[in-house]
């Protein structure tokens, strides 16, 4: 199975890596052309704005919104925030989920923080997963066909999915545990509707 | 394997979040809103960009914490800002305004001739300046979460930042060459530490994010520098002090994703206007030189 990592910006090769170790045929999107024979894609962690403008630059946008009609596509953090269909504020956006987003939703980066939690759709008796949130943001509407994945203790949902479409406001791509990229190659496998 | 000091992880990932991007100085929330549009990942809020500090001569310090705040107020994406070498308090200062990232920089005038900032203190992750391995280890060791090669700051030359990154990258592919007996003695002739040299022979890496930085001013530079290896590039005087700062700032951003398509760059290197005039860094005088300071 080919997964794609768009990388245009962020850490894109980190992600590139923990799909690797997985044992995923992995490329990098750069270009339209390169989304072609895949069956899943990776929007990595970065800023949302500068990756939303290289998009637009080189027909990325457009591409991505067609194959995210019936493929996998799972955002990271800035992944998450061009999937949603809104942020409150103006930038290009992928519009693929049904879920709004607010940016920078825990304060800069003096606020950035890590937290353990148990991730109960992945395995509910496997230990708690570390999550790293870097200028994260939250999701702050799920609606239509999105559904709540995950939430921290006080109620903030932190992933959101809606068929093959995956967003989380956390990077499991910066803590070598394998489980959330595990998730994403059994999705891009499935039979399940965007 | 993980350095010590509380959320290393979490300041070493903001910067991981950076990679293939840009990030340009601006001196106001206007030039902070042009990088922005432009694909800025990140800003540097500074008074004087290099090249006036290099024309206006004198201290050069900390900026004015209302010009940081305003640059702060326009723009979403990350803001960081300058302290001089060793100025601890001006690194409070810029910590208590909440900025996202601290430069302990070489572009100022150091307020130590002997240390640099014990950045383990701090909540905010630090970005210094390296001319090799040595340097560089020995800021990673004191807490930078990041580090960028010093280049000739305000030149608009970019041979010394090629020479440190071929410095850097040299050393590292020297050091993963030599069995593990020869390591304390390239530690000791290197000046870095001792378990930085081990991991960064096992990583064959640094074990944080790599800049280029000083005297970048074309997307040609940006892309040379993306090719000889490091993972994201600063531009300093190169965007403002140029004809068409805008279109020359676009075109750097797509030059520096798109580094290894000549089509793509000669496309982006049309029609920028003029660069900035520049000056050559190898024959500024001593006195001149920005990338000597630090220790």
């Amino acid at each position: 199975m080919k997964i794609g990592v768009l990388a245009l910006q962020g850490d894109f090769r980190e992600h590139r890596i923990s799909l690797e170790k997985l044992g995923a045929d992995v490329s990098e999107v750069r270009l339209p052309e390169h989304l072609d024979g895949l069956s899943g894609l990776i929007i990595p962690g970065g800023e949302s704005t500068a990756i939303g403008k290289l998009m637009v630059a080189y027909g990325l946008l457009e591409a991505i919104q067609a194959f995210g009609k019936t493929k996998a596509i799972w955002g990271t953090c800035a992944g998450a925030i061009l999937l949603s269909k809104n942020t409150g504020s103006k930038q290009p956006l992928l519009e693929l989920m049904d879920i709004t987003v607010q940016r920078n939703a825990f304060g800069r980066q003096v606020d950035s923080f890590e937290i353990d939690l148990p991730v109960l759709f992945l395995n509910p008796s496997a230990p708690d997963y570390h999550l790293t949130f870097i200028r994260g943001p939250i999701i702050t509407e799920v609606y239509g066909r999105a559904q709540p994945l995950l939430s921290l203790p006080d109620g903030r949902i932190i992933a959101a999915q809606q068929g093959k479409l995956l967003a989380t406001s956390f990077h499991p791509e910066l803590t070598g545990d394998l489980r959330f990229h595990r998730y994403f190659l059994e999705l891009a496998l499935s039979e399940s509707v965007n | 394997m993980e350095q010590v000091g509380t959320g290393y992880a979490v300041k070493k990932g903001l910067a991981e979040m950076l990679k293939g991007g840009v990030i340009m100085d601006v001196v106001n929330a206007e030039q902070a809103k042009i990088a922005e549009d432009a694909g800025a990942v990140a800003v540097m809020a500074l008074e004087r960009v290099p090249a006036d500090i290099r024309a206006t001569g004198g201290i050069a310090r900390m900026s004015d914490p209302e010009l940081v705040l305003q640059i702060m107020e326009a723009v979403s994406i990350p803001v960081m800002a300058k302290c001089r070498i060793g100025h601890f308090v001006e690194a409070q200062i810029l910590e208590s305004l909440g900025v996202d990232f601290i430069d302990e920089s070489e572009v100022l005038t150091p307020a130590d001739e002997a240390y640099h900032i014990n950045k383990h203190n701090f909540k905010v992750p630090f970005v210094c300046g390296c001319r090799n391995l040595g340097e560089a280890l020995r800021r990673i060791g004191e807490g930078a979460a990041m580090m960028r090669t010093k280049g000739e700051p305000g030149t608009g030359d970019v041979v010394e930042a090629v020479r440190h990154a071929r410095s850097v990258y040299g050393d590292i592919r020297h050091l993963q060459s030599l069995p593990e007996e020869e390591v304390m003695t390239f530690a000791k002739n290197n000046q870095a530490p001792y378990e930085l040299c081990m991991q960064v022979r096992e990583l064959g890496q640094l074990p944080v994010v790599n800049f280029a930085a000083g005297g970048i001013a074309t997307p040609a530079d940006a892309a040379l520098m993306m090719q000889l290896g490091v993972d994201g590039i600063f531009v300093g005087s190169g965007i403002f002090k140029s004809g068409d700062p805008a279109k020359r700032a676009q075109a750097i951003v797509k030059a520096t994703t798109h580094f290894r398509e000549p089509g793509i760059l000669a496309e982006v290197s049309r029609n920028l206007g003029e660069a900035m005039v520049g000056r050559s860094a190898t024959q500024l005088p001593e006195e001149e030189r920005m990338a000597g300071r630090g220790w």
